[in-house]
């Protein structure tokens, strides 16, 4: 699957079926800190991720206060 | 084993989201029907404003702002934007954009300042001028501009994107250094005082992840590159430390900064009584301030006289240190 990946702007390329939780696990993401966004829709932490699949994972905490 | 399918809790149709602090998942109708009633909770809760008051957001271009702005205008307030141009090199502009496209998008008023055009400088040019970190000029300079824009334009109110991680990681750091007058000012809503407007915190029982869940959802574009002055700042720290427990332990934020609102603000009303200083107008633009010229306008001398500093100056040097 294609991952893309933000701040900095960066893509991975990962093989084998995950669900959303292992795969933000996988690259040691908080999952407080980030949305799993395939196909322009939002998905949940056990939604599984196929090697087809085009996902962002996008971060979403500001450092404004 | 991927598990598969999760359901939301009101309707059990497909989830879009998985709210671990509220042990549950939510389809994206009822995600949002969740995010509005916890705004509604939130105004209702803390007396923020009334259908009929004339409010004022402050929005940056990013998911917070504009999160609120919709939300605000979704429950049927009438709400007009004001953006704060900060000179931040392609950051500012990309996000005035953004604030720009979603106004225009709604037919909603979005008021504008340049800090470049209006008052001379920028903030990575502020920062170099006072030797100050850029979120200290920052929030100096988007406050007095905030309140300026809503008393000069009649607002009963102004609202601002701060949501629950943004509280949470303020309490931690005041706590950190048991900063009496601090906590004691840390409330969703400061009440209009002495030449200020009143400011709330609708978002403050939602968290980012909600807010940037709302903006998808909702078909919101925002600015969702971190803000490069920000990077390595303290407050980024707390978020990722309470981060780091909500991870293990569910709901621990919101009972942080919402315990603390209802059980531990109340015993420092004394505080807040005792600290309040006497204001008076500042000499050159008549704002409230305690001596004789504000900050404000002692940040507009010392950075407007300053020559221009690109923001990768300001950020090289920050990254370095």
């Amino acid at each position: 699957m294609r991952v893309l990946l933000r701040n900095p702007r960066r893509e991975v390329q990962l093989a084998g079926r995950r669900s959303v939780n292992a795969l933000l696990d996988e690259l040691h993401l908080n999952r407080e800190s980030h949305l799993v966004i395939r196909n322009g829709t939002l998905i949940p932490g056990d939604a599984a991720l196929d090697d087809n699949d085009e996902v962002e994972i996008r971060p979403v905490i500001s450092g404004g206060a | 084993m991927v598990a598969v399918g999760s359901k939301c809790r009101t309707c059990r149709g497909p989830a879009i989201i998985d709210l671990p602090r509220h042990n549950a998942n939510f389809c994206a109708e009822h995600f949002l029907e969740l995010c509005r009633r916890q705004v509604v909770k939130a105004i209702e809760s803390f007396a923020m404003f009334t259908p009929t008051d004339h409010i004022l957001v402050a929005v940056s271009g990013g998911k917070d702002s504009l999160a609120v702005w919709d939300i605000l205008v979704d429950l049927g307030y009438h709400a007009d934007g004001l953006y704060v141009g900060l000179g931040i090199g392609d950051y500012s502009e990309a996000s005035a954009v953004f604030a720009r496209d979603f106004a225009a998008a709604r037919g909603l008023k979005l008021i504008e300042v340049s800090l470049r055009d209006d008052y001379g400088y920028d903030i990575p040019t502020a920062a170099r001028a006072t030797h100050r970190v850029p979120c200290s000029s920052c929030g100096l300079s988007k406050r007095h501009l905030f309140d300026k824009a809503a008393l000069d334009g009649g607002y009963d109110v102004v609202v601002t994107g701060h949501n629950l991680d943004d509280e949470a990681a303020v309490l931690f750091g005041n706590t950190l250094r048991w900063e009496i007058d601090y906590l004691a000012r840390q409330l969703p809503v400061l009440a209009a005082r002495d030449g200020f407007p009143r400011k709330v915190k609708p978002l403050v029982r939602l968290t980012e992840r909600e807010m940037a869940a709302w903006c998808v959802v909702r078909g919101i574009d925002y600015v969702v590159e971190e803000c490069p002055m920000a990077a390595g700042n303290k407050h980024l720290a707390y978020k990722a430390a309470l981060n780091e427990i909500e991870a293990k332990s569910p709901g621990s934020k919101a009972a942080f900064y919402l315990n603390f609102v209802d059980r531990m603000a109340p015993l420092l009303a004394g505080q807040r009584a005792s600290s309040a200083e006497t204001l008076a107008p500042c000499s050159v633009c008549g704002s409230p301030t305690t001596g004789d010229v504000c900050a404000f306008c002692r940040l507009v001398t010392k950075a407007s006289a300053h020559e221009p500093v690109p923001v990768e100056l300001v950020t090289g040097k920050r990254r370095r240190s």
